[in-house]
């Protein structure tokens, strides 16, 4: 459309140009494309080869020569193996809180809008997973069907579809009590049609940003299964199992042993700045 | 009612009660709130029918029962001699293309992530208009209330004023091509001067297209400027209907005449003639036996606590009223009424 | 409010019911359960035995009944490790870990709480952005990670605080004396941190909604004193967070796994690790059994606490 003299910002023009005013939010998101980037491009980025063990640098301390954060217990070099680490962890983060976004914003949405006997009967089977910790959840999933990405992964979507579709139901039910829905009622539109362009448009946002909590939240029990062996197996580079192996070794070399942790601690700091930042700049009246 | 096969829309014992909180098993059944009850009413074509009444009397109720967001309990709504969502009648959907409604609230009416053009045009594009086409014309509807398309089409609803959001709405209900317009407080937000300017706007519209609205509102002066008929709501119930002349000049239910006596006046030479209703009205879920109306009536009599009058002509046909110190019957013929039903 | 509570009872019991079946299903969730007992050279006969002696061969819906039939009445089976009854390790390993979560919720949670409304308070100013920084901190870390860190700094390096186990020389009679108390410090704050940044911060929000609610600005119109008006903040903060604190002490129970891992804490967490190397489902079957009711029940003690402390909280 043009001809247009004063086009007006639009909403997401407004929420881009007060995250642009926020460095704290801009800082995470850095980080957390660089650390995106080097698990993309580990093998270029990687100093040596993540599963090269020698036992001659077995826990060499930080800035030993070529192991410029030192060596794990194998003697493999710690640099290349907390670059290839993030691999696994963005991945265990990130996919499983997406699907169960589709998963569960499909759900809460259908129970929030349907209402009614569909709405108890989606939100009471959510409740029974709601009974359990998320942690405990994850554990008693992963413990039962046994170790392994695509299990965890499995776990982890498990996990999150109840909080989720609950953040989603008690959103579409906000909206749905709007007067704009009912007008559009009026103007004869279909359930799906409103669902469309009225219910997801103004509740995307908020489901949104409440996932991307979620992502610390994922990698911090993700990285929690590996630690008990119930992720990734060795000698796959990962953050939480290498913690776990490292552990025997906090008195020959403690530092070393904490540096996996380093990276789960910032890459969660990371994404819960983040949603904060989002979260309030978002957050506009209109 | 004698001018039935005149009247555009009408409305036969329209009932809704709302229930409230949820049957939990071998506890008792949460009470129900009686929002709407057996209200009758007619609007002939061209005219604005004008719905008065304390907040919580049902006056949006029956609004949205009309429209169909939501599903009477009983009763009939008869558009155009078609029944809706009977057989042999209109469906809801035809329904909608016959009459819109316009909301109280301006802003929450919009949705805020929608440019307004848009807004215009999504009640057509859902019914199956080209959105190309209906974008197009929802720049004529634009200019048909008074907003330049140049200016507002890619606007959203925060950026625009109350009358001007208020206009979109309007212009809004007229994209679907409505002979019948619902009113809900359209105007009670806004401020005084843009009210005017919105009313002439809504009687300019209603010449230009032929419109009948029904126009609900608590604000009695802007009622008795804008109808030809008048119909008085108390606690879900019709209690007075009748022409703006007849019913503001000589008022025959006791709770009309208190709304008009309590109504502000810039006339200092104007006293009041009757006292004005005190207190809240009753609440609804457990409305008072009889006259609904009793508990706060100076004029109540035993009759009136026992058996709820009926909605029927005072000496002039057209005027109707629901008291029984206004009608002709006599007490004796209501207890025989009351027995004939009964067996 | 006699109803309610029936009500919130009602309601609680098919999630109660729900949780039974879940945790019943885990067992088959991993396939075959009888794949980790049985040896390889297993013949088709013993194969048959074994199953008739588990119940294995009944139809599952039998299978359900008798193990929730057992359950109910605390037989939880037999330790495929241990040879011992599961209710015997695991009623053990619960007072351990309910020795944890009332440590932590009685010295974290209050702390928490303080400073939550600390900020609230001063929301804008620095003791708020101190105070949401370390929050954010406490939410983002991950505890067993925390955990291994303090033990470095305080164990391996400052060599002040015992690392392993809960008292001296691995003794599992627990007794309130100072010996104990140091082997409580480390997992105490292992085990907190996460749900301390959580309480803190619900509390902070809290507080400075309610602050900036009319009614509070009625009140200091009023004339009324500042400690009078931080009654009505707390009494009108206390709902919510009577929430946030009833889910973290079901954190404490869930979360323990990892800090009692760490800590050679003889709980329930540790004995889930151990089922969960050794495959020993029973364990893993009773103590997630027991931990998720444990959190139905508290769930129904908040609602309905919640709902004595603001008659208005009725849930439906």
């Amino acid at each position: 459309m043009s001809a247009n003299i004063n086009k007006p910002r639009t909403y997401w023009q407004s929420v881009r140009s007060r995250l642009r005013r926020d460095p704290v939010t801009l800082t995470c998101a850095g980080i957390i494309i660089g650390i995106v980037l080097l698990s993309i491009f580990a093998p270029l980025i990687a100093p040596a080869n993540p599963y090269d063990a020698n036992m001659m640098k077995r826990l060499a301390p930080i800035g030993s020569p070529g192991y410029p954060l030192g060596a794990d217990e194998l003697g493999r070099d710690m640099l290349s193996r907390l670059i290839y680490g993030g691999r696994i962890s963005l991945i265990m983060g990130l996919v499983p809180v997406f699907i169960a976004l589709i998963i569960g914003a499909s759900c809460g949405l259908v129970a929030g809008y349907v209402g009614g006997r569909t709405n108890m009967l989606i939100m009471r089977t959510m409740d029974i997973f709601y009974a359990f910790p998320s942690i405990m959840l994850a554990i008693a999933i992963s413990g039962a069907i046994g170790a392994g990405i695509e299990n965890g992964l499995l776990s982890l979507t498990l996990v999150f579809i109840p909080p989720i579709t609950r953040v989603s139901e008690t959103i579409t039910v906000q909206i749905k009590s709007l007067d704009f829905i009912d007008a559009a009622r009026a103007s004869g539109a279909s359930n799906s049609r409103i669902i469309l362009s009225h219910i997801i448009v103004n509740a995307l946002g908020p489901i949104f940003i409440y996932c991307t909590s979620l992502v610390s939240v994922s990698i911090i029990i993700a990285s929690g299964l590996s630690f008990l062996g119930l992720g990734v197996s060795p000698p796959e580079a990962d953050w939480g199992l290498m913690l776990s192996t490292l552990r025997q070794s906090i008195y020959v070399n403690p530092w070393v042993c904490a540096l996996p942790g380093v990276m789960i601690f910032t890459t969660s700091l990371c994404f819960n700045l983040m949603s904060d930042g989002l979260r309030s700049a978002m957050d506009m009246k209109m | 009612m004698a001018k039935i096969d005149k009247s555009f829309v009408k409305v036969r014992n329209l009932k809704k009660y709302f229930q409230t909180g949820t049957q939990i098993p071998f506890l008792k059944k949460p009470p129900a709130v009686k929002a709407v009850e057996n209200v009758s009413f007619d609007v002939f074509k061209g005219e604005t029918l004008g719905v008065v009444g304390e907040s919580g009397c049902g006056k949006s109720t029956v609004a949205r029962l009309l429209i169909q967001l939501i599903k009477p309990d009983a009763g009939e709504i008869i558009i155009d001699g078609l029944a809706v969502e009977k057989r042999g009648g209109i469906s809801t959907r035809d329904l909608r293309h016959r009459m819109q409604m316009v909301f109280q609230d301006s802003y929450a009416t919009l949705n805020p992530r929608m440019p307004i053009e848009e807004s215009i045009a999504f009640g057509p594009i859902s019914n199956g208009k080209k959105p190309s086409e209906a974008m197009l014309e929802s720049k004529h509807f634009m200019d048909q209330v008074g907003l330049d398309p140049n200016i507002y089409l890619h606007r959203y609803p925060h950026e625009l004023s109350g009358g001007q959001r208020q206009r979109v709405n309007i212009a809004r209900a007229l994209a679907m091509g409505p002979e019948v317009i619902i009113l809900d407080e359209a105007v009670s937000a806004l401020d005084k001067s843009v009210e005017a300017q919105v009313l002439n706007l809504l009687t300019d519209l209603k010449s230009d297209l032929k419109l009948t609205y029904i126009f609900i509102s608590h604000d009695l002066n802007v009622v008795k400027y804008i109808s030809d008929k008048v119909m008085v709501m108390y606690l879900g119930e019709v209690v007075e209907y009748g022409t703006v002349e007849d019913v503001y000049n000589s008022p025959k239910h006791p709770y009309t005449e208190a709304l008009l006596a309590s109504q502000p006046s810039m006339d200092p030479s104007r006293k009041l003639k009757t006292v004005p209703i005190t207190g809240d009205p009753p609440n609804p879920i457990n409305p008072p036996s009889g006259c609904k109306f009793h508990t706060r009536c100076p004029k109540v009599t035993d009759l009136c606590r026992t058996v709820n009058p009926k909605l029927q002509s005072t000496d002039n046909v057209d005027h109707l009223t629901a008291c029984h110190l206004a009608s002709n019957v006599t007490e004796v013929d209501v207890l025989n009424a009351q027995k004939g039903l009964n067996s | 409010m006699f109803s309610y509570f029936i009500k919130r009872l009602l309601y609680a019991l098919p999630i109660a019911i729900g949780v039974t079946v879940f945790v019943f299903s885990l067992v088959y969730m991993g396939g075959d359960p009888l794949d980790a007992v049985l040896p390889d050279d297993a013949t088709a006969a013993d194969v048959q035995e074994i199953k008739e002696i588990y119940g294995f061969d009944k139809p599952l819906p039998v299978q359900y009944i008798r193990w929730l039939g057992r359950a109910i009445t605390g037989d939880f089976g037999t330790s495929i490790g241990t040879g011992l009854p599961v209710a015997d390790e695991l009623g053990r390993a619960l007072v351990n870990t309910l020795i944890l979560a009332i440590c932590s919720a009685l010295t974290g949670f209050p702390f928490a709480v303080f400073l939550g409304t600390l900020a609230g308070y001063n929301h804008g100013q620095r003791a708020d952005k101190i105070v949401s920084g370390f929050a954010i901190t406490g939410v983002s870390v991950p505890h067993y990670w925390l955990a291994i860190v303090m033990v470095i700094v305080f164990s391996v390096e400052l060599n002040i605080l015992p690392s392993l186990g809960m008292g001296p020389g691995g003794s599992e009679d627990w007794t309130l004396d100072w010996a104990h108390a140091k082997h409580l410090i480390l997992p105490v704050i292992g085990g907190s941190i996460i749900s301390m940044g959580i309480i803190a911060r619900s509390m902070r929000a809290a507080v400075a909604e309610i602050l900036n609610q009319e009614f509070v600005r009625a009140l200091r119109s009023k004339g009324l004193s500042e400690s009078r008006i931080a009654y009505h903040v707390m009494k009108n903060a206390l709902p919510s967070i009577l929430g946030v604190v009833g889910l973290e002490i079901g954190s404490l129970m869930g979360g323990s796994i990892l800090i009692e891992t760490i800590f050679s804490w003889p709980g329930a967490g540790f004995l889930l690790n151990e089922a969960i190397f050794r495959r020993d489902l029973p364990v893993l079957q009773g103590t997630i059994l027991v931990l998720a009711m444990f959190f139905v029940i508290l769930n129904l003690i908040v609602d309905i606490s919640q709902t004595f402390v603001d008659k208005r909280i009725i849930r439906t």
